[in-house]
């Protein structure tokens, strides 16, 4: 022990100071600009400033480093790991421009998310029509269910025994009709809040994410029943077609964007169970941002297209053409390969 | 850095190692839930506070709008003045819902106003930078966590039984969920791969080991090797805590403690300068042995 000689404790005492004091001038610096950022004030810091940020916070790291193997002084110590951080965090934190995010996220970012959950979607499209074809069936077995699965206020005018006249009018000529705009936005606000639910529901194993699309999708299939029995199929279709496809493709996605949270929760594979529902849990959230833009997109279409579009083939083709326009943009549409 | 004896008080449990993409470890403390929940209750009052501004803001224009219908026999223009209303306030409504928390904690700041008055901000758990996906992510979730079950809960009614209990039930899973893992995650922070730390705050304290004087003049004391032995960094850093905080009964109690371990005393009447000299001698000696690979964790080590 005594080889630590007088002189070298001298030499030595002041080797973590000197350390200190050649560099405390940027780690001010360093701590300034995270401060302005901390406070909101981006415009009052200098593009110099912004520049030297991730060489600054490289510096500090590794000075950091250098200290703790160091430097005994604990209130550096303490200084320099709270520095870090607040630094990572205005490093690593949300990318500022919203715009750029936008731009990846339409031009790739959107179909990748979309396509990375093939698998649910396939799942989720085969409950919807099982919904569908339940509802039905149900109801031509009994009416009685139509109001079960329906719902009276819903359903209004659309009951079983109605007149075929009747019912041909909540499908034809309301274009004259009032507040159509109020009911686009009511029906966005309502359509996005359940798939939201039909996604945040996925937290659950995904099952009461199937169970909503299986009673939305019943309510559809007996509401088909009855227009089949007015001989009005096909204008029912075409009714529903020209939002529809858009739609009820939101909430497939959203479905089916719960599922994948679910499936990664109950067979994570071989990562951990948290890193797997995080990573299923990013790629749905993806899924979902495009699906609040189809709602919207959807609400439009159902607000006014249709009551402008009065006949059934134009119905179709506004409906086919959206649906192709999906899929193209979904499963054909590669954007930049990197994302 | 496992070896790194650090100590603070009253945080243990809290604490973990982050490791930055530059595999720098970064010591951090996820946020107590008291702060959390204070941050919820904080941003809930807020919104609800828009929401009404918002509603009323609107019914008073709306208000006048009518007035102006009436006056001037222009009800076409009225109505669809209020039809724009109606549609302002659907959509205000449903972004006061889904995008407060959206809009807040993609910021810069990386939180909401709540968390920035209770001082914590959401982080990636890996370490990697906070995407947007984690963000939207993590909000959806607050739908089945709050937004759902609290209207339910409103509108069953507590005398409505069973449906009361399965919303409350529902709403007490979901609220409690941070109590039942360690880092405090909300079911939104798991989909996500997010948690919520807190903000750090540390000024850089003068440093207490630079003199300008002469090496010869510098020690009013000196210690011999033997005498700097018995104490390591946990002693080390104890004896900086009270020396930056200067209390004369506090000092005196450590220079006897001290004085009496290594048989000294000649130190009496100048107990702060006896106690930094031997504080930077001390840790001289502790740096050099660091350099040499060498630890002392503390007076108990055998080094």
């Amino acid at each position: 022990m005594n080889a630590l000689s007088n002189a070298a404790i001298e030499i030595a005492a002041l080797r973590s100071d000197r350390f200190r004091l050649e560099r405390e001038a940027d780690w001010q610096r360093l701590e300034s600009i995270v401060v302005r950022m901390e406070k909101g004030r981006l415009r009052g810091i200098s593009d110099e400033d912004l520049l030297a940020l991730p060489g600054l916070y490289r510096t500090l790291a590794s000075s950091l480093s250098i200290a703790r193997e160091t430097s005994l002084d604990a209130a550096t110590l303490a200084y320099l790991e709270s520095l870090v951080q607040r630094a990572w965090f205005v490093v690593y934190g949300p990318r500022s421009s919203l715009w750029e995010w936008l731009r990846g996220f339409l031009g790739g970012g959107w179909s990748a998310a979309v396509r990375g959950i093939a698998f649910e979607i396939a799942v989720a499209l085969l409950v919807m029509v099982a919904g569908t074809v339940v509802g039905w069936l149900l109801v031509a077995h009994d009416q009685e269910w139509y109001y079960a699965i329906v719902g009276r206020d819903m359903a209004g005018n659309r009951v079983p025994g109605a007149s075929v006249e009747a019912l041909r009018g909540t499908i034809f000529g309301n274009a004259e009709k009032d507040g159509m705009s109020v009911f686009a936005a009511q029906l966005f606000s309502n359509n996005a809040q359940v798939s939201i639910l039909a996604f945040a529901l996925g937290f659950a194993l995904g099952i009461p994410s199937l169970l909503l699309l299986v009673h939305n999708l019943a309510g559809l299939g007996a509401m088909g029943w009855l227009y089949w029995k007015a001989g009005l199929l096909t204008d029912f279709a075409g009714w529903i077609s020209i939002h529809g496809t858009t739609e009820l493709f939101a909430i497939l996605l959203s479905g089916a964007a719960g599922l994948h949270i679910g499936r990664a929760i109950a067979f994570p594979g071989n990562r951990p169970v948290l890193t797997a529902t995080a990573e299923a849990g990013r790629r749905s959230a993806l899924v979902m941002t495009g699906v609040v833009l189809m709602l919207v997109v959807a609400a439009l279409l159902e607000g006014f297209a249709r009551q402008l579009v009065d006949q059934t083939p134009g119905r179709f083709a506004v409906g086919g053409f959206m649906l192709l326009l999906w899929c193209a943009y979904f499963f054909a549409y590669r954007g930049r390969a990197g994302r | 850095m496992s070896a790194t004896p650090r100590k603070r008080f009253g945080r243990q449990g809290k604490e973990r190692v982050l490791v930055t993409p530059e595999g720098i470890s970064l010591p951090v403390t996820v946020a107590g839930r008291g702060a959390r929940l204070g941050a919820l209750i904080l941003d809930l009052i807020i919104i609800f506070v828009l929401m009404v501004g918002t509603t009323i803001a609107l019914v008073q224009i709306a208000g006048g709008a009518a007035q102006f219908g009436q006056a001037s026999q222009a009800k076409g223009a009225a109505a669809q003045a209020l039809q724009f209303l109606m549609i302002v306030w659907i959509v205000v409504m449903f972004l006061f819902r889904n995008a407060y928390f959206l809009f807040f904690e993609l910021g810069p700041r990386g939180a909401t106003p709540g968390k920035r008055m209770t001082g914590i901000r959401i982080a990636a758990r890996d370490g990697g930078r906070l995407t947007a996906e984690m963000v939207i992510a993590r909000n959806l979730l607050r739908d089945i966590e709050m937004f759902l079950p609290i209207p339910l809960i409103m509108m069953a009614g507590v005398d409505s039984g069973m449906a009361w209990l399965a919303a409350a039930g529902w709403f007490g899973i979901f609220m409690l969920f941070p109590l039942f893992n360690r880092d405090g995650l909300r079911a939104g922070d798991v989909i996500a791969g997010s948690w919520v730390l807190e903000r750090p705050r540390q000024k850089l304290q003068a440093a207490m080991t630079t003199s300008e004087a002469p090496a010869a003049e510098r020690f009013m004391f000196r210690f011999e090797d033997h005498e700097l032995a018995v104490y390591g960094e946990f002693e080390l850093q104890a004896l900086e805590r009270v020396l930056r905080e200067d209390r004369a009964d506090s000092l005196d109690t450590v220079y006897q403690t001290i004085a009496a371990k290594i048989g000294r005393n000649d130190g009496w009447g100048a107990e702060q300068r006896f106690l930094s000299d031997y504080y930077t001698q001390l840790r001289a000696r502790l740096e050099a042995g660091m350099r040499m690979g060498r630890r002392k964790a503390d007076k108990h080590s055998s080094l």
